[in-house]
């Protein structure tokens, strides 16, 4: 056979040949054709996410002469990644046509998007991944600025691409380094390298440093956060919430694949990186939060706070660690889309508000989407017995069982200082009495998305050991299989 | 019997009323209203009367845990697997009756709330559940969910049904505890690590009680631990200096508000205490108890004063409370205040001051709980709570006046009164161990009765000449039938201590024998000795 182990890619051949199909579909029925292709385009996700279920292999398979790898690792996060791309879908389709952008394009950008997490995710070579980040990220520069005729938007399409464009410089020449200093560019073979080696050449050590330059960018950790605010604000909303979840995951995964992978031997030096963008992303993330009135920026502090937690769980460089993250993602990932559904369900007379102050006596006027806006509040404030407790339970468990004792109080204390901006909130919607209602009923769907996400929040501790358990068997096919 | 999950129950029935509530109550305002209140009344007083059934079965000679649930819950790094579990001893017991008692009358006296009644009495039966879990829980991080969970409900109770200046209030009380509670949660996971080194690591209580009795913490660990517990504990009781936003809390706080918080979250800090800073950290309890005691002793005399000095009832009856708790934390680290002089005597004295602090923590959640509720009886017919908009009540209400007097004894420790039990054993169990330690604190005893008598006189004495207070009306019958059972249980528990002495006496041995086990294992002269 030709390529060997081609069956385990199926679920990325899938969705590259439904995107080209999609996109056949919008260019010939013209223009009007958003709504049906934004229906077959959450099918295919949802499909591909089935399939990859399906074709996952027990233990880890490499395919493309060890360009791509599939095990339970990947498994997990392309589930994660298609299923948020799916939401993100569902969520524009009443605001794209509400707003005048509703072109075909977006749901297939979309889908091409997810196509590069996956490859990226699956990479096992610095040059496949590299592949995938460029699909992924060209993808996402268009989708943020899709509507042309807004400065803001635009504004943020065009700050994403040049500093997106710097941080895949950055990964490109530190990717370039690695292979002049190890003479391989394979995952297996840098590990091979690096484990049991004496001491690590210099040049391989700087070739580490910039391309976890470029990742930390990718996933918006201090002090490669800057774009984050503007584009979350700028960019339409849809765009937003499907920013602030999908991408996130994939590039987490991506960074503590790369880590623990191929650098797995290098732990000592990469941790000590890590947790300064842990502590630095946790405090920023919280105090700069504090004084934010749009709720779109808020909510982008409050990913580069989520992003810091995470990165407590990478900094500890034990498995229980890598667990953690995955189960912070999770958890990060259904909060964030449900906040995202409420945040696109803020309506007055038709038009999109997005300043905190249009909550004012939410509770009141809209019992319903107050009540599961409280749910994912507390959650992000990490208040038990919501989920995002448990997330942070096992973020700072991996951080104290590694000694990190320094970094697990720091941690807590930010989340005392982030609950503030989270009660406020919970404040502005009960606290103080209406005035200029929203509009009450702004969609099923997107009310449909709020309570899934909020039950699965708020019954979280009934079930957490699906989570766990998951977590578990995919962090140990990246470590031990 | 023995096979129902009773402490499931009660601590859950309090949730699937409140589910009942937010889910099945539909129609119109004026149903919705009643239908909400009555409901929360049935649900909180079905779960009071379980929680009767619980007290009866109990067993009092033991000090082991009773009506034990485990279930397996989730996997914890390192292979361990989290239980779900459940059990009450001496100790939790009264508090869990506490918290069941004082619910179902916190409902009775927000009769009259208007605003959003359904969502009112849902968070109330929420914060039950939460209480109750707090004090029933085996598990540390089970017990870290339920008592911080607490925080839910009772932020939100005091932000949406509070006073002017509700909003400051809430967000000071939410973060204040939560900053003390997240070091705890640091702590709580450093103890599964550090449990490990004798094997398997684990969060169990019972399972950590016989670690600290048999293997223990090392000394530096224990230090760090200790504060960190502290830090929770102390601003739930809550201690001086930390204890700021508590009279902000309370004055907000309706007045339903004011009588759980005054009458049971302030337990959560004193049970703390005595569940695992006590037991697990004894070497560190000995270390810090100089600094407990001078805390404490600041706190009666301090607050005390500050209290003389206020304008606002409610803010006068939460200082009083700081210097009550006062007494409570100097009774519980009693014992370990007589051992860091150094000395191992064979009788471990400290009982009295623990069952003393026990006692007191009882009283005070039910005298304290009627202080409020009795202030809340003359603001819902005035609707302000400077004291010198009152005065010579006793002509208009004399009800009023006769169940106000009794709660101002048992606040100031009459004899016969409750309140004279606990600060009585306290103040003997503290003489035995350090003389001026009791005798500072014996003028907050004269400082209480200065500010409660004081207090009393200018609100109920004097002639009746304000025109507006010519139209107030006395106790009316769903009053009465709140104040009557607290009457009865302050003069239950002043003249016949005894039934509920014993329920936590084998505890508090137990827990001092075991603590003495934890000191003597550090301490070379008294293995020597033995």
């Amino acid at each position: 056979m030709i390529l060997p182990n081609i069956e385990y890619a199926t679920s990325e051949m899938f969705v590259a040949a439904a995107a080209m199909v999609l996109l056949m579909i919008g260019v010939f029925r013209g223009e009007g054709s958003f709504r049906l292709v934004s229906a077959l385009s959450v099918l295919v996700l949802v499909a591909a996410a089935v399939i990859t279920v399906w074709m996952s292999p027990g233990d880890s398979r490499s395919a493309f002469a060890g360009m791509f790898v599939s095990n339970g690792y990947t498994t997990f996060l392309k589930v994660g990644i298609l299923l948020a791309a799916a939401v993100g879908i569902v969520l524009s389709i009443g605001y794209n046509a509400r707003e005048g952008i509703d072109r075909f394009e977006y749901p297939v950008l979309i889908v091409l998007a997810a196509l590069g997490m996956m490859v990226m995710v699956s990479a096992s070579d610095l040059l496949s991944l590299y592949i995938g980040l460029e699909l992924q990220s060209l993808s996402l520069y268009v989708v943020a600025a899709i509507r042309r005729d807004s400065v803001k938007s635009s504004e943020a399409g065009l700050k994403y691409f040049v500093l997106g464009a710097l941080a895949s410089g950055m990964l490109l020449f530190g990717a370039s380094l690695v292979y002049g200093f190890s003479g391989t560019t394979a995952f297996t073979g840098l590990a091979a390298q690096l484990t049991g080696a004496s001491a690590p050449s210099v040049g391989l050590v700087v070739g580490l440093v910039f391309v976890m330059v470029g990742l930390a960018f990718k996933v918006s950790a201090v002090p490669f956060h800057m774009w984050t605010p503007d584009v979350y604000e700028g960019a339409p909303t849809p765009v937003t919430a499907f920013f602030a979840a999908a991408p996130k995951l994939a590039a987490m995964g991506l960074f503590m694949s790369v880590l623990a992978g191929p650098f797995g031997g290098l732990v000592e030096q990469w941790s000590q990186i890590v947790i300064v963008l842990a502590i630095a992303s946790m405090v920023l993330g919280a105090f700069a939060a504090i004084a934010q009135t749009n709720i779109k920026r808020l909510m982008a502090y409050s990913s580069i706070g989520h992003v810091g937690y995470a990165l407590v769980g990478l900094a500890a460089g034990t498995e229980d660690g890598y667990s953690a993250v995955l189960i912070y993602m999770a958890i990060y990932l259904v909060m964030t889309l449900g906040a995202f559904a409420a945040i696109l369900a803020m309506q007055r007379s038709g038009r999109m508000v997005e300043e905190i102050g249009d909550l004012t006596g939410l509770s009141r006027t809209n019992p319903m989407m107050a009540g599961m806006m409280l749910i994912f509040m507390f959650s992000m404030a990490g208040i038990p017995p919501l989920a995002g407790f448990y997330a942070k339970l096992y973020v700072f468990l991996a951080a104290v069982e590694a000694g990190l004792y320094f970094l697990a109080v720091i941690g807590m204390v930010t989340s005392v200082v982030g609950a503030y901006y989270y009660i406020r909130i919970v404040k502005v919607m009960y606290f103080d009495e209406p005035e200029d209602a929203l509009d009450p009923r702004p969609g099923r769907d997107l009310g449909a998305i709020q309570f899934v996400a909020g039950m699965a929040t708020l019954l979280f501790f009934l079930f957490p050991s699906l989570l766990v358990g998951a977590a578990d068997t995919a962090v140990f096919s990246l470590t031990g299989g | 019997m023995e096979s129902w999950p009773l402490l499931s129950i009660v601590t859950f029935a309090p949730l699937v009323g409140a589910l009942l509530i937010l889910v099945m109550v539909r129609g119109d305002r004026e149903a919705t209203d009643r239908n909400a209140r009555w409901l929360a009344l049935w649900a909180s007083l079905a779960t009071f009367l379980i929680s009767l059934l619980i007290w009866i079965n109990f067993e009092t000679g033991t000090a082991d845990f009773q009506f034990v649930e485990k279930a397996a819950w989730f996997k914890f790094p390192g292979g361990y697997t989290l239980n779900y579990h459940m059990g009450v001893d001496g100790i939790s017991m009264m508090f869990v009756l506490l918290s069941t008692l004082l619910t179902p009358i916190c409902i009775l006296c927000s009769w009259e709330i208007k605003s959003r009644v359904r969502e009112y009495m849902a968070a109330f039966l929420v914060l039950e559940t939460f209480m109750v879990g707090t004090f029933c829980a085996l598990d540390l991080v089970t017990f870290y969910v339920f008592f911080e969970g607490v925080l839910l409900p009772m932020f939100l109770i005091i932000g949406v049904w509070g006073g002017d200046r509700r909003v400051y209030s809430a967000f000071k009380f939410f973060l204040y505890t939560l900053l003390g509670s997240v070091l705890m949660l640091v702590a709580v996971m450093a103890i599964y690590f550090l449990s490990k080194s004798a094997g398997q690591g684990t969060t169990d209580i019972v399972e950590l009680l016989k670690f600290a009795r048999e293997t223990g913490f090392s000394a530096e660990a224990q230090k760090w631990l200790w504060l960190a517990f502290f830090a929770s504990f102390a601003v739930k009781v809550p201690m001086w200096p930390v204890h700021t936003w508590l009279p902000d809390a309370h004055v907000e706080a309706p007045t339903a508000g004011s009588v759980i918080l005054a009458g049971v979250l302030l337990k959560m800090g004193g049970y703390g205490f005595l569940r695992f800073s006590l037991p697990l950290f004894p070497d560190a309890s000995v270390y810090f108890a100089p600094l407990v005691y001078t805390l404490s002793i600041v706190a009666i005399i301090y607050t005390s004063l500050v209290a003389l000095a206020q304008e606002d009832m409610k803010k006068l009856i939460a200082y009083s409370s700081v210097a009550h708790m006062g007494f409570v934390t100097l009774g519980i680290f009693a014992a370990t205040a007589q051992l860091s002089a150094g000395n191992l005597p064979d009788n471990l004295l400290g009982e009295q001051a623990v069952s003393g602090a026990m006692f007191q923590m009882l009283s005070h959640g039910i005298v304290s709980a009627a202080l409020f509720l009795c202030v809340g009886v003359v603001y819902d017919r005035l609707h302000t709570r400077r004291i010198d908009r009152y005065g010579g009540l006793v002509h208009r209400m004399p009800r009023y006046a006769a169940v106000f007097m009794v709660f101002t004894l048992a606040s100031v420790g009459l004899p016969g009164t409750s309140g004279f039990v606990g600060e009585f054993l306290v103040l003997f169990g503290v003489f035995q161990v350090n003389v001026w330690a009791a005798a500072l604190a014996a003028t907050g005893v004269i400082l209480g009765a200065a500010y409660m008598l004081w207090l009393y006189r200018r609100i109920i004495f004097g002639e009746l000449v304000k025109p507006d207070l010519m139209r107030m009306k006395d106790l009316h019958p769903r009053e009465v039938a709140i104040f009557a059972p607290l009457v009865i249980l302050v003069l239950w528990m002043g003249i016949w201590p005894e039934p509920f002495l014993d329920v936590f006496d084998a505890s508090v041995k137990n827990l001092l024998t075991s603590f003495k086990a934890g000191v003597c294992r550090a301490n070379e002269a008294c293995f020597a000795a033995r």
